[in-house]
């Protein structure tokens, strides 16, 4: 057996597979470095309120639900009812606990979110597929009903409406638009940087596990109850938080009713598209998801003119939305992401070429 | 025909080796370059002395004792027997096949000692602990491995990472740990990962370990079920045909891979297989079963010449052969049988 240990250098072999010319976290750095210097500079408070703030909340639910539905394979409809629990978990946490940091509140507000997916996962040990999703069901309308039955989680307002502290973070006042980007951007980053690091591990490799195959999982010794409730805790956590820059980032002002299952759908309909099992596409997903709509009615008034009110939009969203689901599922199961893989593998053959 | 032979082990020799491999173990010098596995989980079997007690087992061939028995094991499924008051013990280190006609029981033993099914009577003794159900959870941790009748692969992961997850048994870091990434987590990874390229390796996989295994031809997914199973280094490989629907070229190859495992991780292997001409040359011991009862134990040679085993490959027993649910889907391979 001595020969498992011998002439074995850990990491010898070199990790061949994004690296194509470019090193892997060159794409992900240049990202970063656009959003956050040249975004601010360039973009206006339009594009900030209307496009970029709802597209990082967006994002990071995907994020959290891709790692629930994409990775661990267990279907869930009820994100919209985990970003509520985080919004309104954030916004008591702030109200009631004196002199708590905001990263205070929005870590306790992930952690509820958290126990609450906890809780609404535990189906997942005797359900599959779309008994699950159906019982997934369970918590958008538990959670609905909870804070508009209640009055004491929206500090009695009227009809469960919140409205958003002011953000303050390490002394500074996060204000306007390009704060509340750069605020959001920040947390994004974070928790995608460190779902990246989970899916990668021996963690992320036990959700694909059960995933894949939950006998064969359970044979070589993938704690399998385990992992699925991780896989529910985890995720919920990570929408839970997306919840919070919906609500304080975002929206600014929010009710129960915001996060209704058709947020939930959106979700869902963002990971499909942007590539399950990828965090990227979640990215990809999102900003199709918020830029569609609005180059819809940019193109429609363009086109038609007066003919194209909101109501003919709201339409014509879901029509073509619908389409455009369809037709990815039937050309590109693998997504967004799978496309501008292939997309950047053909540019870099291409530049070999020259 | 109704006749159950069975093997009844020498305690005492049992005694002996157990106490030679925990001198083995004392003696057992650290791996030196490679990642040092975790200390507890180093202790439960330390390879070289798995290697001493098999090396023991080869020098006497006969007296090795038994780390694996079914005792009067019986199971039916709606009234429908598959295995009734089935004895068995499977040697240390030896390379045990179980064969028999369409719907003998062959896959319900494998999925009985692996705890897919619970015996109705009997129980079954892994290393001396008594199972009534083995629990499939833990069954990786008491040093069984298995491979499926069916791949059992995870098509989304590559072939690295479904070896790697073959370690997933002695994983004992938090979620938490593993996203900070130093510490015992890294440890635990990197070797892992070094023992998944080892066994890689050894199979002849190299080339294709960033390949999705998914797009890989049923033979090589075959082998990296294998090396899956390897990677945990058991005492016990229990292997579910592992040479079904291949060509003959790929049914040596795959022979020699399993006989090669077995003589360089010492583990003893209990497999299934229809090909007779590949068991007879393969295997130290055959078992035969017919209508879920073992009507033969011996070496390959004296199985052979077995009046019951002729009478129940050829005979008239085929036309009443019960349709055993887990043997239902393999009829091209069976046909090959004899």
């Amino acid at each position: 057996m001595t020969a498992f240990a011998t002439d074995l250098i850990p990491g010898s072999r070199p990790e061949t597979r994004l690296s194509r010319g470019l090193p892997g976290w060159a794409l992900p750095v240049t990202t970063l470095a656009v959003a956050y210097l040249a975004v601010p500079l360039l973009a206006t408070n339009y594009l900030f309120e209307a496009i970029l703030l709802p597209f990082l909340a967006l994002s990071l639910a995907g994020v959290g639900l891709n790692i629930l539905t994409g990775y661990a394979g267990q279907v869930s409809l009820g994100s919209a009812a985990f970003m509520a629990v985080g919004a309104y978990a954030a916004y008591n946490f702030n109200l009631r606990v004196e002199g708590l940091p905001l990263i205070g509140s929005i870590v306790l507000a992930g952690l509820s979110a958290a126990a609450i997916g906890l809780a609404f996962g535990l189906p997942s040990l005797r359900l599959k597929g779309f008994y699950l999703a159906v019982s997934t069901l369970a918590a958008q309308f538990f959670v609905q009903w909870a804070l508009t039955k209640f009055s004491w989680f929206s500090n009695d307002s009227a009809s469960g409406v919140i409205d958003a502290p002011p953000l303050h973070v390490a002394g500074l006042t996060v204000e306007g638009p390009v704060g509340r980007y750069l605020f959001a951007l920040t947390v994004v980053t974070v928790l995608t940087f460190l779902s990246y690091r989970l899916v990668i591990s021996q963690t992320g490799r036990n959700f694909i596990a059960v995933r894949d195959n939950e006998t064969a999982a359970r044979i070589i010794g993938v704690p399998v109850l385990k992992t699925k409730l991780l896989a529910f805790a985890v995720s919920s956590f990570i929408i839970g938080v997306a919840g919070v820059l919906w609500a304080f980032a975002y929206l600014r002002t929010v009710e129960p009713a915001g996060f209704n299952l058709d947020r939930s759908f959106q979700i869902l309909f963002i990971v499909i598209i942007g590539g399950l099992a990828t965090i990227r596409g979640a990215f990809f997903g999102a900003a199709l998801i918020v830029a569609f709509p609005l180059v819809l009615s940019r193109f429609g008034s363009f086109v038609l003119g007066d003919v194209f009110d909101s109501g003919v939009l709201d339409m014509s969203q879901r029509i073509v939305l619908g389409a455009l689901i369809i037709l990815f599922l039937v050309l590109e199961p693998d997504g967004l992401a799978a496309l501008a893989d292939r997309l950047r593998r053909r540019i870099g053959t291409a530049l070999r070429r020259r | 025909m109704t006749q159950v032979l069975t093997l009844v082990l020498d305690g005492v020799t049992k005694g002996v080796t157990r106490e030679a491999s925990a001198v083995a173990f004392e003696k057992a010098p650290r791996a030196s370059p490679g990642p040092a596995p975790d200390a507890d989980a180093d202790a439960q079997v330390h390879p070289a002395a798995r290697l001493a007690a098999k090396l023991q087992a080869s020098v006497d061939p006969g007296a090795g004792d038994a780390v694996l028995e079914l005792v009067g094991v019986s199971l039916s499924f709606g009234g429908v027997s598959a295995l009734s008051e089935v004895d068995l013990s499977v040697r240390r280190g030896e390379i045990l096949a179980i064969i028999g006609p369409n719907g003998a029981g062959k896959s319900s033993i494998v999925n009985v000692i692996s705890g897919v099914y619970r015996a109705d009577r009997g129980h079954i003794l892994l290393k001396g602990q008594r199972y009534g159900q083995v629990p499939t959870q833990r069954l990786a941790g008491l040093g069984v491995a298995r491979t499926f009748q069916n791949l059992a692969l995870f098509p989304g992961l590559s072939v690295l990472d479904n070896v790697v997850a073959g370690r997933a048994h002695r994983v004992r870091s938090s979620f938490i740990e593993q996203i900070a990434g130093f510490g015992r987590a890294r440890r635990e990874r990197l070797d892992a990962r070094a023992r998944a390229i080892y066994v890689i390796d050894f199979f002849q996989l190299s080339s294709l370990v960033d390949r999705p295994v998914g797009t890989l031809p049923y033979g090589l997914q075959k082998r990296v079920e294998l090396a899956r199973a390897l990677v945990a280094e058991p005492d016990i490989l229990l292997l579910d045909e592992p040479m079904a629907g291949m060509t003959a070229t790929e049914k040596n190859e795959m022979a020699g891979f399993v006989r090669a495992a077995r003589d360089r991780f010492g583990t003893t292997v209990v497999l299934i297989e229809h090909d007779i001409g590949v068991v007879m040359s393969l295997s130290d011991r055959v078992a035969v079963f017919d209508h879920g009862q073992n009507i033969a134990l011996g070496t390959p040679a004296e199985v052979q010449r077995d009046p019951r085993v002729i009478n129940a490959y050829l005979g008239i027993a085929d036309a009443d052969a019960d349709t055993d649910s887990d043997d239902a889907d393999d009829d091209v391979a069976r046909g090959e049988a004899l």
